[in-house]
């Protein structure tokens, strides 16, 4: 049951994945990916990480994408097609990106048997109330950095974006 | 659901990770709208992150997740000072299309 | 109080060349003369109460400043060393300085560097006090190398003449060769000793009875004579010193004649007890010395410049002294350095005078007669002659007879090149005085208009050097009643060889010495008051004369011994070998270049280009790790 629940998400994620790559249009490409985002989140809930899954989709499809949507509609670039690239390039792109994959899933396949196998143990790793803990206590300095980190993030972003002044 | 790893095994998830990150190269090289480009970017950071959860509960420990937390935070920047830009470099030249920015050129 | 005194004598003239070189040109014309002064009398204040101090305890005093080098076992500390040897060195420097400090004022008044000049002189009695009182050889090469430095400067001092500043120059790169063997000789010392300090080293020999060592030694010992041939302007490195004569004429006579020269005499005796191992180079130092003594002297008897006949004298002299030094008579080689510091000085500040008066003429051929107009001049001229020639009672016949009693003793060859070189020397000699002083003046109107005796802060030194002059053999007189020699028995090895007495042979000898001063006044006499023999112009010299006259091409032999292939050689790199690393390093560059070409095109400024190869680059590192 749950192996299958595993690959339908799976197969939702690789197909919104594409079609997030592929679809002509950017608006498109921005709604497949609140979709290929959603079955990541259930994948985070099939693997029992409920704050993290909350978080993906908050941040992800709540925030992320949001601000995509938005920048999309700001350059009105909904209805623009961009000029396809010419084919040898697209071909070149498709085939270093299959040859990516198939170098990728070659060296997960030969790395296989140093993967022992994998048992269960019944204690609490991963609750919200975990994750708290470990995150203000063993990270707290890391987690104080990432709110400096945002904060000069939000600033760099308005400085970059603002009308520059004529003068 | 403790056990869904015995079940489906770690392997798969690999795979699925690899295989979302390809997608997000082939998005990369296939592409031409800088904006898209960007979204092929986050698909291949939710890969990345997705592999470091599944890694959390192989181990069962709570500190990988933290570091995925990390990570979102630092996609967020990513996605705000990117976008930024593309709004600056819009207003600039009109366009963002990959091959109209070459200024690049040595 | 011990060290800050004896520091003092350093710090005077280190102040007083600060002084002047700093603010001098604020001071006026007379202010830097008087401050220089000042500063070397000090000195020797200085001195002379501490060599009043060792004459009655005979103990050496040993300052030690800080360690200077120090790896795995070798040290050198900078130390400070006052014996009996750098004592009586440190005497005549800082006396004479002072003297020739004094002379100056009057010689240089109304140059218009003045300042610069007594900065330079100061400069160059610091110097010749860190040689002198230096405690191993390297503090030795510091002082070594800060007065040929000082006579550089002071032998270019008019820079504006191009002639000066090639003499300067001359100078300075003749040093360098003696440099360079006096460096390799204490390479060689460090080497075989392990020390360069002067008390070590002198353990290490009385110590070890090594006689492997004995064949480095005497490339070390030879090594350093080197040095000491290119600073004591023995053969073949002598060229210099007449040429330095374009220096201001205080500067001859302070460096050039009394005591930057006498630095290679004084090296070797401090290093007496080494020099004693090597005796083929004891002997090899004794015939460069008979030779150049004559072969100085065969020169100096036809050279018309005064200055000229007073360098190549003291080259002469210089050869006589390490002669001495050579058949082991260090004691005796320090008296002759003592008294030619006195006489030859005392010349070289005359003819200073005469040159003074004369508006800056040199040529003897064009003066005469300035016995009436300079009788101070000419009494002390007299005087330091007399010394020079050998004539008794004058200091220089003690130094001189003593000489020859130990070349005598040792090798009748090298006494027969030092008696024909004494024989010279008291020609030409009296020669350059009869041409100076005696008959009638042969300049011109103008020239005898202006003639007038120096001022008194010149004739002063004069007089006080003439008398020193002429008492100054009473420090070591013969027959076993030697002060001198008794003084410096701490500092020789070998101790002085006890004086057997008055033996006949000793007195024929001085007999011998007296006559050949006597027949080469005589032969002056005949020639230029009986016959009044003016030596004619430079393009009538023919003959022998004519050779002599021009040093025997020694210069123009150098000249294309070694400056003409040192030129082929440089235009052979410059033309050729430099031509060829031009073509390699910019055939590189080209190389680069045109190589660059293609791959600039890959960096085309599009991203997607880019992003491509990074990825073709990503994949390439991902199978090298997982499939190679």
């Amino acid at each position: 049951m749950i192996t299958i629940i595993f690959y339908i998400l799976a197969a939702i994620t690789l197909a919104s994945g594409l079609l997030t790559v592929l679809s002509k249009n950017p608006v498109h490409s921005a709604i497949y990916m609140i979709v290929c985002f959603f079955s990541i989140a259930g994948h985070f809930l099939m693997l029992n990480a409920q704050f993290l899954s909350v978080i993906h989709i908050i941040v992800y499809t709540g925030a992320i994408m949001i601000l995509l949507l938005f920048t999309l509609m700001l350059m009105n670039l909904n209805e623009q097609h961009e000029p396809v690239k010419k084919v040898a390039s697209r071909i070149a792109a498709t085939v270093s990106a299959c040859l990516m994959v198939v170098l990728l899933l070659g060296a997960f396949l030969k790395a296989t048997p140093t993967i022992e196998a994998y048992k269960a143990a019944e204690i609490d790793f991963q609750s919200v109330k975990v994750i708290g803990d470990v995150i203000l206590n063993e990270y707290l300095v890391p987690f104080e950095f990432t709110s400096v980190l945002l904060i000069a993030a939000m600033i760099g972003a308005v400085l970059v974006s603002k009308r520059e002044n004529k003068a | 659901m403790h056990d869904i790893l015995e079940q489906v095994g770690i392997n798969n998830y690999i795979y699925l990770s690899a295989l979302l990150f390809c997608v997000g190269v082939l998005g990369m090289l296939y592409r031409r709208s800088t904006i898209v480009m960007l979204m092929s970017v986050e698909l291949m950071l939710a890969a990345a992150n997705m592999l470091l959860a599944v890694f959390s509960v192989y181990h069962q420990d709570a500190s990988a997740q933290v570091f995925v937390i990390f990570s979102m935070a630092v996609a967020a920047a990513e996605v705000a000072v990117g976008l930024a830009i593309l709004v600056a470099i819009f207003r600039n030249i009109g366009s963002i299309d990959i091959d109209n920015l070459k200024n690049l050129k040595g | 109080m011990e060290t800050g005194l004896i520091l003092l004598l350093l710090i005077f003239p280190l102040a007083g060349f600060l002084i002047n070189l700093f603010v001098g040109k604020k001071l006026g014309k007379t202010l830097p003369g008087l401050i220089a002064t000042a500063a070397v009398t000090g000195s020797f204040v200085i001195t002379l109460i501490y060599f009043i101090k060792i004459v009655s305890t005979g103990q050496a005093i040993h300052v030690h400043l800080f360690e200077w080098v120090s790896f795995s076992d070798f040290k050198a500390n900078f130390e400070l060393v006052l014996d009996q040897l750098s004592l009586i060195w440190l005497m005549f420097v800082t006396g004479i300085g002072a003297l020739i400090h004094l002379y100056s004022i009057g010689y240089m008044k109304g140059d218009e560097n003045i300042d610069r000049f007594f900065s330079y002189l100061n400069l160059f009695i610091f110097f010749m006090i860190i040689l002198v009182t230096a405690n191993n050889l390297a503090i030795m090469f510091i002082g070594w190398e800060g007065v040929g430095l000082c006579s550089y400067l002071l032998i270019g001092f008019w820079y504006k003449n191009h002639k000066f500043n090639d003499a300067a120059k001359k100078a300075f790169i003749m040093n360098r060769i003696g440099d360079l063997g006096f460096l390799t000789g204490v390479f060689t010392l460090g080497y075989i000793f392990k020390t360069i300090d002067f008390d070590s080293l002198k353990l290490a020999v009385t110590t070890t009875s090594n006689l492997e060592v004995s064949g480095l030694l005497g490339l070390g010992t030879l090594c350093l004579f080197i040095g000491a041939m290119g600073k004591s302007a023995q053969i073949p490195l002598y060229t210099w010193l007449p040429d330095a004569m374009a220096g201001p004429t205080p500067v001859s006579a302070l460096i050039h004649a009394a005591t930057m020269v006498t630095a290679g005499i004084f090296m070797i005796t401090r290093l007496n007890f080494i020099f004693n191992l090597t005796p083929d180079v004891q002997l090899f130092i004794a015939i460069i010395g008979a030779v150049t003594a004559l072969f100085a002297a065969s020169i100096g008897i036809f050279q018309t410049d005064i200055k000229k006949v007073l360098a190549y004298s003291t080259v002469s002299q210089l050869g006589l002294m390490f002669l001495a030094i050579g058949l082991g008579a260090y004691h005796v080689a320090v008296f002759h350095v003592i008294t030619h510091a006195f006489f030859k000085a005392c010349l070289f500040l005359g003819s200073g005078s005469v040159i003074h008066a004369m508006g800056g003429e040199q040529d003897m051929r064009k003066m005469g007669g300035l016995r009436k107009v300079l009788p101070i001049t000419f009494a002390t001229f007299f005087i330091s002659t007399l010394s020079i020639s050998g004539i008794p009672p004058f200091a220089g016949f003690f130094s001189k007879d003593e000489i020859m009693v130990v070349a005598f003793e040792n090798n009748i060859g090298l006494w027969v090149l030092a008696a024909l070189a004494s024989l010279m020397t008291a020609f030409y000699m009296f020669r350059a005085l009869f041409l100076t002083f005696n008959k009638g003046f042969r300049g011109t109107e103008e020239q005898k208009h202006h003639l007038h005796e120096s001022p008194f802060v010149m004739t002063l030194p004069l007089i006080i050097l003439a008398v020193l002059a002429t008492i100054g053999g009473l420090i070591s007189l013969p027959f076993g009643y030697s002060w001198l020699n008794e003084y410096l028995s701490p500092i020789l090895v070998a101790g002085v060889p006890a004086e057997h007495g008055a033996t006949s042979h000793q007195f024929m000898l001085i007999g011998i010495s007296v006559l050949i001063a006597l027949i080469g006044l005589a032969i002056a006499y005949y020639q230029y008051i009986v016959k009044s023999v003016v030596p004619e112009e430079d393009d009538k010299i023919t003959g022998f004369a004519k050779v002599a006259y021009n040093k025997y091409y020694i210069d123009e032999i150098y000249d294309t011994l070694f400056v003409k292939p040192f030129y082929v050689l440089a235009n052979f790199f410059k033309n050729i070998v430099e031509n060829i690393m031009n073509a390699i390093v910019f055939g590189f560059g080209y190389l680069i270049a045109a190589l660059s070409i293609p791959l600039r095109a890959i960096q085309n400024g599009s991203i997607g280009l880019y992003l491509f190869f990074f990825v073709i680059g990503f994949c390439s590192i991902v199978a090298y790790l997982f499939f190679v």
